[in-house]
This record gives C-alpha cells, sequence and structure tokens, in this order.
C-alpha cells in the first residue's frame, strides 16, 4: 500500500517538476545531434571534455544566479567578481600565502561582494539591478586598481593543478573543474529542493509578501542567496584562473549576460518563483555547445555573437511554448 | 423600455471544462439586471464574452437589434459596453483626467495637435463633467494612486460614462467597499439607470443583488437556470437555483462561555493610524470586528502580527507579556493571520499546494538536513482531506483553484502550525456561497477546539452570524465593544458611520 501511494507520488512529481527541463533538453539534443553528424570533430572526447572544462565556471556561477533570479533579483557583479576572486587568489599566491589560504582569500572575497550585494537588496532595499550593477563596477574597479592592469603570472603549479589535472577514470580523462561542478550542481540543487532554505528562496520569489507574512525572514533569505551566488562564483572564478594560469583584470568581461543566459535557457523566471538547478546546468551546456559547434563549423567568428543572440531567443520561446502546451504556466 | 442587448446560445468550452453551455442573456435600457452564481458556473466568462476579453466558441450576440461579433476589449468599449472589473484597470502613477481618456486624449486644435500634443485643459475639463455625472468630489488633476477604492471605481465609471456606454458590467462592485461607500454606489447606480444605462451587477453579495436589482440571471455549471424579476424571487429561491439544494439561513456560530483571555491588547498605538486601542480576545471566542473600510481594522491586526512596525502598544499571550516586532516573531508565538488580499499577500500562487500548506511548519518537518518530504506530503494530503480542498493533487499549483479553495489552503496553512489566536482579515471576500458556508462551519471547529479567533468581516449578516462580541472601529479608534444578544447591523452601522460616539 505504502509503496503504491509512494510510486504515484512518484509519478505525479515527475509530472509537476522533472519535466520542466525536458523542452530545453530537446534543443540541446537536436544540437547536439546535428553538429555531431555536420561535424567530424564534435563527439570525439576530447572535443567533449573542452566543451565541459570551458563551460564550468561558467556553470558554476550559474547555479548560484539562478538562486537569486528565483528570489526575483539578479546578479550583474557576477562577471567582475569572477576576476576578482580569481585575482585575489593569484595575489595571495605570489605573495606566499600558500595555496590554501589563497584559495580561502578568493573565496572570501566573492562571498564577501555577494554578502554586499544581499546588504543592499535585503535592508536598504535597493532594486538588484542598480545594486549589483555598483558592486559590478566596484569589483571591477578593485581588479584595476590592485593590478595597475597588469595580469599576474607565473602561479605555482599545485594551484595550476585544480584547473588542468585531468582524472583519469574509464580510459577518459575528466577534467578536475568539471568534477568541481557536478559536485556542486548536486549539492546545490540538494540545497533548493530538500532544505528549508531552499523552500524559503522559492516562497520568498513567488510572493514577497505572503512569505513574510508566513513568518519568513525575507531579508535574510535574500543576503544568504547573493552571498551564496558570490561564493559560488568565487569557486568559478578561481578554477577559471587555474586553467588559465593567469590571472588578468579584464577576465571574465561580459561573463555575467552569458550566466544569466544560461539560467534564463534553463527555465528560470526572471519574475522570480522558478527554475532549476539542472535547468541553468543544460543552459550552461547549450551556450558552450553553440559557441564551439559554430567554430568547428566554420562559422564566421564575427557573425557568430548574432546567432547565438538568435538561438538563445528561438531556445526560450520554444520552452515556453512547450510549457504552455502542456498547461505548465497559463 | 427597449431591448438593448440579446445574447443567444452563447457556449465556451476551455481543455476540460464546459465553461458556458447554450447560455441565453438579455438586457433593457435602464434596467439593472443581478448576476449570480457560485464560483465556476460561468459568470465571468459571460461577462468576458460580453467585454470581448473571451471568444464565444457558438452563440449570436445582438446589440440594438444588430447581430455583432465582439473582436476585442477596445471593441466593445467603443460599442458602448464598458466593464469595471475587481481589480481596475487604471494606471496608478497618472492623473484621474489622463486614465478618463486614456488612449483617446483630446489633441490641440493647433498645429501643436497634430504633432501630438495634448489639449490637457480640455481634457481635464471634460474629465471634470464625466465626474460630475456621477457625482464624486474627485479633481481630475489627482494621480490615482492617491485616491480610495471607492474613489477609484468612480474614476472607472467616469470613464466608462467617456466612452458613452450603453452598458455598464460591474463585477463584484462591492466587495471592496465599506457600508456608506456600498450607498454612495447603489445611489450613482440608481442615476445611471435613470440615463437609460443598463448595467450587470455580477455579485456574490446577495442581499445587495436583491436590493438593487430589477431582474437577477442565475447560472449554475455553465447553464442559465433562472431569470426572474426581483418581485418574484426571494433569497432562498435563488440559492436554491445557485446551488442545485436548500441552504439553511446563514450559519450561526455555537457559543462557547469561557472567561480565559488568550490574548490582550494594551494602549496600541501607531501615530495617524490607530488610537490608543485596548481589548482581550477569550479562548474560544470569535471576536468580530465591524466598521467601514478604511476604519483601521486591517492596520490594527497587522500591527498585533507584527507585519507593521508599532510606536506604543503591549500585548500578553496568555497572560504574558510578549514582544511581537515581527511576523516570524508572531508565527514563533503561535498567531496566524489570514490576510484580505488571499492571492497577493495569502499565497505564493505559483507553488504546488503542499509547499503552500507546509510553508510555517518546514523548520519542524527536518530530518538532520532536509525537509522530509513524505511528511510534509501527508500533513497536506491531511489538510486536503480535512477542509474538503478541492484538488487534483498536493502538487498542483495554487495559482489554478478556485478562489474558496485557495482560502482553504491559506486555512491549511495556518492550522498545519496548531495556532493558539487566528486573525481573519475577510475570511469569505469573494467566495461562492457554499465554499463559504464551509469556511464558517471550520472557523466554528476551531473556536470551539479553543483557538481565539479576530474575524473582520465587511459584510454583516457574517458578523452577526458568528460573532461571540463585535468591535466597531472608527477612525483608528475601537468606538464600542458589543455582546451577541446587543448586536444589531443598525446599531453597529451607527457606531461605524461615527453616528454615536
Amino acid at each position: 500500500m505504502k509503496n503504491k501511494t509512494s510510486t504515484k507520488n512518484f509519478g505525479q512529481f515527475l509530472k509537476f517538476q522533472k519535466f520542466q527541463e525536458i523542452g530545453i533538453l530537446i534543443v540541446l539534443i537536436i544540437l547536439v545531434l546535428f553538429l555531431s553528424i555536420t561535424t567530424s570533430t564534435f563527439l570525439t572526447s576530447t572535443n567533449i571534455f573542452n566543451i565541459l572544462r570551458a563551460f564550468s565556471w561558467n556553470a558554476i556561477s550559474a547555479f548560484g544566479i539562478t538562486m537569486v533570479i528565483i528570489t526575483g533579483g539578479i546578479d550583474l557583479s557576477v562577471g567582475s567578481v569572477m576576476a576578482l576572486s580569481g585575482l585575489i587568489s593569484a595575489m595571495m599566491l605570489r605573495a606566499n600565502f600558500g595555496d590554501f589560504l589563497s584559495i580561502l582569500g578568493g573565496l572570501f572575497i566573492g562571498a564577501l561582494v555577494g554578502f554586499i550585494n544581499g546588504f543592499l537588496v535585503g535592508k536598504t532595499n535597493l532594486p538588484p539591478f542598480v545594486a549589483t550593477l555598483g558592486t559590478m563596477n566596484i569589483a571591477r574597479g578593485f581588479c584595476y586598481g590592485l593590478t595597475g592592469g597588469w595580469p599576474v603570472r607565473d602561479l605555482p603549479k599545485s594551484f595550476i593543478f585544480w584547473g588542468q589535472y585531468d582524472i583519469p577514470f574509464l580510459g577518459l580523462k575528466i577534467p578536475l573543474p568539471v568534477v568541481v561542478m557536478a559536485v556542486l550542481c548536486i549539492l546545490t540543487s540538494l540545497f533548493l529542493n530538500r532544505t528549508v532554505w531552499g523552500y524559503r528562496i522559492y516562497a520568498v520569489g513567488g510572493n514577497e509578501q505572503a512569505a513574510s507574512l508566513s513568518g519568513i525572514n525575507t531579508k535574510r533569505t535574500k543576503i544568504l542567496v547573493y552571498t551564496l551566488c558570490g561564493f559560488l562564483t568565487a569557486i568559478g572564478g578561481i578554477l577559471m584562473t587555474a586553467r588559465l594560469g593567469v590571472a588578468a583584470p579584464t577576465a571574465a568581461s561580459g561573463y555575467e549576460l552569458d550566466i544569466i543566459a544560461a539560467a534564463v535557457i534553463g527555465g528560470t523566471s526572471l519574475t522570480g518563483g522558478e527554475g532549476t538547478i539542472l535547468g541553468a546546468l543544460i543552459g550552461a551546456v547549450i551556450m558552450q555547445v553553440l559557441r564551439t559547434g559554430m567554430v568547428l563549423l566554420g562559422f564566421p567568428a564575427y557573425w557568430q555573437p548574432a546567432a547565438t543572440g538568435i538561438i538563445i531567443i528561438a531556445a526560450v520561446i520554444f520552452d515556453q511554448y512547450r510549457k504552455r502546451k502542456m498547461g505548465l504556466v497559463q | 423600455m427597449n431591448q438593448i442587448l440579446k445574447m443567444e446560445e452563447i457556449s465556451k468550452s476551455f481543455p476540460g471544462v464546459q465553461a458556458l453551455n447554450k447560455v441565453d442573456f438579455e438586457l433593457y435600457e435602464g434596467e439593472v439586471m443581478g448576476l449570480v452564481g457560485e464560483n465556476g458556473a460561468g459568470k465571468s466568462t459571460l461577462m468576458k464574452i460580453l467585454s470581448g476579453a473571451y471568444q464565444k466558441d457558438a452563440g449570436r450576440i445582438f446589440l440594438d437589434g444588430r447581430k455583432i461579433e465582439i473582436e476585442s476589449p477596445y471593441h466593445a468599449q467603443k460599442l458602448g459596453i464598458s466593464t469595471i472589473y475587481q481589480e481596475f484597470n487604471l494606471t496608478p502613477n497618472q492623473t484621474v483626467a489622463q486614465n478618463i481618456f486614456c488612449a483617446r486624449e483630446p489633441i490641440k486644435k493647433s498645429i501643436l495637435g497634430n504633432l501630438g500634443f495634448v489639449d490637457k485643459e480640455l481634457m481635464e475639463k471634460e474629465a471634470q463633467k464625466l465626474l460630475g455625472m456621477v457625482e464624486a468630489d474627485i479633481s481630475p488633476k489627482e494621480m490615482i494612486r492617491d485616491l480610495s477604492i471607492a474613489e477609484k471605481q468612480m474614476v472607472e465609471i467616469a470613464k466608462a460614462l467617456a466612452f458613452k456606454a450603453k452598458i455598464i458590467i460591474m463585477d463584484e462592485p462591492t466587495s471592496a467597499l465599506g457600508l456608506e461607500e456600498v450607498e454612495k454606489l447603489f445611489e450613482i447606480i440608481n442615476q445611471l439607470r435613470t440615463q437609460g444605462i443598463a448595467i450587470i451587477f455580477v455579485s456574490h453579495r446577495l442581499e445587495e443583488v436583491f436590493r438593487i436589482a430589477d431582474r437577477i440571471t442565475i447560472l449554475r455549471d455553465g447553464k442559465l437556470v433562472g431569470v426572474m424579476r426581483k418581485e418574484e424571487a426571494n433569497i432562498e429561491k435563488v440559492i436554491y437555483l445557485m446551488v442545485n439544494r436548500p441552504l439553511s439561513e446563514m450559519f450561526q456560530k455555537e457559543e462557547v462561555k469561557t472567561e480565559e483571555a488568550i490574548l490582550e491588547v494594551k494602549n496600541l498605538y501607531k501615530k495617524g493610524v490607530i488610537k490608543n486601542t485596548s481589548f482581550k480576545l477569550y479562548k474560544g471566542e470569535i471576536l468580530g470586528v465591524a466598521g467601514l473600510v478604511g476604519a483601521g481594522r486591517t492596520e490594527m491586526v497587522r500591527l498585533i502580527f507584527g507585519a507593521d512596525k508599532k510606536d506604543k502598544g503591549e500585548i500578553y499571550l496568555e497572560g504574558k507579556k510578549v514582544e511581537i516586532n515581527t511576523p516570524a516573531d508572531a508565527v514563533k508565538l503561535g498567531i496566524g493571520l489570514v490576510p484580505e488580499d488571499r492571492q497577493g499577500e495569502g499565497l505564493i500562487l505559483k507553488l504546488a499546494v503542499r509547499e503552500n500548506i507546509g510553508i510555517c511548519i518546514l523548520r519542524n518537518l527536518v530530518n538532520t538536513l532536509f525537509v522530509n518530504k513524505n511528511k510534509l506530503s501527508e500533513i497536506a494530503q491531511n489538510f486536503i482531506q480535512r477542509l474538503n480542498i478541492r484538488t487534483p493533487s498536493i502538487f498542483q499549483k495554487v495559482l489554478y483553484l478556485s478562489g474558496g479553495n485557495q482560502q482553504k489552503v491559506v486555512l491549511s496553512k495556518w492550522l498545519a502550525l496548531n495556532p493558539k489566536i487566528l486573525i481573519l482579515d475577510e475570511p469569505t471576500r469573494g467566495i461562492d456561497v457554499s465554499a463559504k458556508a464551509e469556511i464558517h462551519t471550520i472557523m466554528n471547529q476551531l473556536a470551539k477546539s479553543g483557538i481565539g479567533i479576530i474575524m473582520i468581516s465587511s459584510e454583516m449578516p457574517e458578523i452577526l452570524a458568528m460573532s461571540d462580541r463585535v468591535l466597531v472601529m472608527n477612525e483608528g479608534k475601537l468606538v464600542a465593544e458589543i455582546s451577541k444578544k446587543d448586536a444589531t447591523q443598525e446599531k453597529i452601522m451607527a457606531y461605524a458611520s461615527g453616528y454615536i460616539n
């Protein structure tokens, strides 16, 4: 009896929750099939892991921004935070703080900028767009100010290991950043779907008034999501720096829009209350597959951004159409 | 009188529902037609077809004897059919005149007019004229956001007149009005009637329908089940047709004798909102709070609940002084608030029934790290049965439930917390007759189990039937406390409108 109700519940769960991502998954599969047929290089393990490695830091940040967007907010500072946290780690490494402390320092800076975002949005009631537009410029300013515009080079091998090491697994070589991303994807997904905090994040984004009147501390919830977003973005930034082996003050410029696009393609609603980590992951994969795919196809480089834009819009329209058809939204 | 509108065999279906099934509807010049039915009976669908918001699947519409097709809401307005929705279609950031002439602003006569310059003076003068027709004391220059609900409604009526409306549809026009404002609205309706304008009055409040309507049309399950002149109708008959079963008169609360004060409020004060207010709430009691809209009833309970900050005042729970500064504090102490604005403040529409029910008790459902979803489902399932919530499953988004069922979800949310005190702000507004009776039954059971209930209501019959005691508020002040046996409509009205002090 118990078993029967649980399978029934599970079926309903699938119907109401999981299938949200099916639309964009179809888009991704079509893209992959198309590229596998039209190019000989796409479906090789080297290429696939190149794709995965190249998008892993964006995806990690996208997990964070998805939570921010679910609360009805936005975070424009993620690109700058990526650069700044990588830079701080790099500078600390050069000042001989050691790997552990340096990485911790980078993570701390990311979380700090996130906390400031959360504080500005939650406590002073600044619109998230304005607050994070400000911190985006402040963080970028620190990047330039601290370095005088020069990149920080010659990072220790033990640090670069995090970005460049490939784990041998069943004859494949899985890049370490991809493993970190996969672990974080599972952790944030669990956090968002299974913990009290996750429930509150959805509640605040769905209806802030009602959430507050139900006894939820909405300010604290907002501070939490922005801080987490900053922290996750810092992980991404440090992995990126480790992969590139150099921390440039101009790094990750404009990434915020790619990261927001990944979340939105993944079905996160900019009006808040809806979105999943799995969706953000698929969204980030689509972005990277597009970019790599166009290179492999020999698509003219100067036209690539235009094509990317068109495909983003088409993917989201398709996804919304499907959701309406299924009665998931009205 | 001339027939102005005839709708014949109108049908409309939505995926899975036959919303209207060959419904006939007609309207004469200068007539007030009451349109009643339970939620889901098809009233709004019929009115949305008439106002151009929906397209009919089948049927014919004749306006002044001419067959017409209504293409869009704007088209309907041009044809002389105006609708005043519960949530007004006004832009709060613009003036009254700008709203009345929205998208049809008079332009300047000179060359400037050709460039699109608006003749502001003329527009405001015309607006003033229209406002005068409904005897509204509103300046055309005022911003919509500064107006009261009743005033916004008058602006909507003036806007309808600007379109030279022949038919005005009013969707639950009194649901957000106080008693005095309802009287004023009825005066306006009577005046429109003498000008030959036909009015469709859609409402759940049957007493009001009987007062103002000349004829009443009754729908049930998408079908027309009766049209009658007011003289031939009585409330029992109409209710019987609406729900297809006789409904005993308004629910009466069983009296609960108790001396034990569960909540005491002393000298509650907020500058410009609430003047020194003190009262007690007893265990098992339903304390009715009556008053006109704007008397400060909602504001008072929000102060008690910590949703707004009080300037002064003490609150005692079961004899002990408590500090409530945020809703979170109140929730921890076992106080629940069912707000007036169900969709805006009570529910998270995008989330499922289960998540909405569990929102206040999440912390108690944690297994080491994660929320125990099975337990949560069990609780939600339990409430669905206990309160008879009609939903396909606990995973349904609350958005798709009817008003009555949504309200039951809000109630479940608080009941899951095992509260000591429940504050209900207009608990049955906009809810159909049978769901209303169910909610009254639930309230009675709760009171019996020892919960103290504060119930704000603008519906006099509800106040009279459900309250053990009635507090009356006027201009932010408690002006009377009336026991159940002394409470009459006249007495409460007199205090509420400030005739007695």
